[in-house]
């Protein structure tokens, strides 16, 4: 018990931690890094809850996928973030301003928040018993059965964003040279080895 | 499974799905070459859906377990819009071409966005909606910056893309808000819980949450003070890809406006009535001012636009069933008369190229005697004048909100009809009473000239036999309301 307990505040403090330094660092790439050990720390987390599938897709999607594109977008665009920041004091404080008022109102809503007396009994897909059913096999058993349709959505959603970013970006353009295999083993030797007899000393 | 799941009802949604990815398929084995082909056939693939339509939506069924719901609103809402995107296939045919825009994508993404609005008219859970409107939305910003190559196109889609992520944020951030006081997004489960809670106070959280809601519907039809996009949008896009905006997402926003607040918060009537009230006025009146000073003809058609969304709301702030008649008889109406007016509009061409000030379209009656008759029809109808079509889709919701007790809304409404007639008639002047300036070229090709036929002809003679029309709206109303 004591070492679940350890293990909690060790992944919890690196997390808080590093969750910090994301925004504090001054090397754009070095928070990107800080960021996926965030992420890392996140997915022990859910690992000590039980919860081993959103462990593997947050280190799998969110470290293999999300924050490696950052990494490249940070490498590759030419962003001067001290330049960036240069307003930053010039905005803090109607942006201050905003996010008081903001936390005011949030503050609002939870301290008045009631749940509906039948909330406990309308939700729609109850927890299954976690000693017997593995939280990957209860996931899948509800996306693929009661919740296909929206599955499916989601797929079209996707299929469409991937139609969009190739018609915005994609241009094929003149004279570019491709490897065209069967025209290549369509060449035979007599149509392009000429053999020639050369005196010695005049070349070809 | 398969059967616990119910999926028939869903036929018409899949069979356009599937027709739209073959077609995909079609258009990148064909090349660019395909471009027309892939064109007629979406065309075919909508006429097929529409005839599935009434096939698989005639009784009232649940489907995907309550996600998705077919109901006579729901055929009512899904004719209008595949009768819409086919309208705006059909005028974008030979304008893609002569504006060298002509990729199979365009219909494809027009199918796919189809797909989501029919998703929107039937979702009946909080995840459903969300989803067919991010499918609907999603493949009209990239068909906003269809041309790429122009500098306003792409920040046309730009913009639509950016405020519209903006207001989806909204919409969730509301739902998550709805589900962490009810436990359910279902919209059956949502109105259960709300109407056992109609006598007391709600919580505050579900109020902001629905207002949230509000907010982020209000953006995607275009209401004030949620309509900064539209004038951008509608100026910068194609024209083609203006036109179908201005009907097709439309009308499938303002059904998902509907079945929200009448479905799910339909209990909370009395808290929510003054926010449409006050949306409504304040789109009506915008649109009748702000349009007056518009040089441009599509920035003019944005502003029209977002004065008729506020005659619309008026029949959702009444709420009842006379009321929401009267939105959907407005809507078909309004998807006729502007069809035909940016059927007009995409044929403003001289010398081969567009042209999209409203000064060249002095003189048209001279020089297209016919032309300028269709457009002078749409603008006295868009202007409510009797007999036209136009008038009734006004009085329906007159009348419900004066049966209401609103009259606030109905006096507001009519005051600012008759501004916005001001800008409308001033069209027809300049057609009418100016100098003829330049021609516009001729022909305007046999699509064009079909369409104008059949809008022109359903604006004029609409009050002679309106009986189709309004029976059918009143069974789709009276559906929402259980009857």
């Amino acid at each position: 018990m004591i070492v679940q307990a350890l293990t909690f505040y060790l992944f919890s403090a690196v997390t808080v931690v590093a969750a910090v330094m994301v925004i504090a660092a001054r090397n754009p790439v070095h928070s990107v890094l800080f960021l996926i050990l965030a992420f890392f720390n996140s997915a022990g987390l859910f690992v000590l809850m039980g919860a081993e599938f959103l462990a593997m897709v947050l280190v799998v999607v969110y470290v293999g996928a999300v924050a490696v594109l950052f990494l490249f977008v940070v490498m590759m665009l030419d962003i001067d973030f001290l330049e960036l920041r240069q307003g930053f004091l010039h905005y803090l404080p109607v942006g201050g301003l905003i996010g008081l008022i903001l936390l005011a109102e949030l503050l609002a809503v939870a301290g008045g928040w009631t749940f509906a007396p039948e909330a406990a009994q309308s939700v729609a897909a109850p927890l299954p018993p976690l000693a017997e059913v593995p939280n990957t096999d209860a996931l899948g058993r509800l996306l693929y059965t009661r919740y296909v349709y929206l599955f499916q959505a989601a797929g079209l959603v996707l299929l469409v964003a991937m139609v969009g970013a190739i018609v915005l970006t994609l241009r094929q353009r003149e004279g570019v040279k491709r490897q065209r295999i069967a025209d290549q083993l369509r060449r035979r030797p007599g149509e392009v080895v000429e053999v020639r007899q050369v005196q010695p000393g005049q070349g070809v | 499974m398969i059967h616990e799941l119910n999926i028939l009802p869903a036929t018409p949604e899949m069979f356009l799905a599937v027709a739209a990815m073959a077609l995909l398929m079609l258009g990148v084995f064909r090349g660019e070459r395909s471009t027309r082909m892939v064109t007629l056939l979406s065309l075919t693939a909508l006429v097929l859906t529409a005839l599935l339509l009434p096939i698989f939506n005639a009784g009232v069924e649940d489907s995907f377990a309550g996600q998705f719901v077919v109901d006579r609103f729901a055929l009512f809402m899904k004719s209008l819009v595949i009768l819409a995107s086919a309208a705006g296939i059909v005028m974008s045919l030979s304008y893609i071409e002569r504006i060298g825009i002509a990729r199979f994508e365009y219909p494809i993404l027009m199918l796919f966005a189809t797909v989501g609005m029919m998703m929107m008219i039937s979702a009946n859970d909080l995840i459903a909606l969300y989803l067919g409107l991010e499918l609907q939305s999603l493949s009209l910003y990239v068909v906003a910056a269809f041309q790429r190559d122009s500098a306003r196109s792409t920040e046309a889609g730009l913009k639509y893309f950016v405020l519209g992520a903006v207001a989806s944020g909204m919409i969730l951030y509301g739902s998550s808000l709805v589900y962490g006081f009810a436990g359910t997004t279902g919209f059956y489960g949502l109105a259960d819980v709300f109407g056992r809670a109609a006598g007391a106070a709600p919580s505050l959280g579900v109020i902001v949450g629905m207002v949230f809601v509000i907010a982020g519907l209000s953006f995607k039809v275009s209401a004030v003070p949620f309509h900064m996009w539209t004038p951008d949008v509608y100026e910068g896009a194609p024209t083609s890809v203006t036109a179908f905006f201005s009907i097709a997402p439309k009308i499938a926003a303002v059904s998902l406006f509907i079945r929200v607040m009448v479905g799910p918060f339909g209990p909370l009537l009395d808290r929510w009535q003054g926010i449409i009230v006050l949306i409504s006025i304040a789109s009506m009146i915008l649109g009748a001012l702000a349009a007056i000073n518009q040089a441009n003809i599509k920035r003019l058609m944005a502003y029209s636009s977002i004065g008729h969304v506020g005659y619309a709301l008026i029949g959702l702030a009444v709420g009842n069933e006379s009321g929401i008649r009267g939105v959907l008889i407005y809507m078909a109406i309004y998807l006729f008369m502007n069809a035909g007016c940016f059927a007009c509009i995409l044929c403003m061409r001289q010398k081969g190229q567009m042209v999209e000030e409203i000064d060249s379209l002095a003189g048209l009656a001279k020089t297209n005697p016919m032309m300028a008759l269709a457009m002078a029809v749409f603008m006295f109808s868009m202007a409510g004048l009797p007999p036209l079509a136009g008038f009734f889709g006004k009085l329906y919701v007159f009348l419900a909100a004066i049966d209401a007790g609103l009259y606030t809304l109905a006096v507001i409404g009519v005051v600012s009809s008759v501004v916005a007639a001001y800008y409308y008639l001033r069209i027809v002047k300049v057609m009418y009473f100016d100098e003829p300036s330049e021609v516009f070229d001729r022909p305007i090709g046999l699509e064009m000239t079909t369409l104008l036929a059949v809008t022109t002809l359903f604006v004029t003679f609409f009050f002679i036999y309106p009986a189709p029309l309004l029976s059918s709206a009143a069974a789709a109303a009276a559906a929402l309301f259980g009857g």
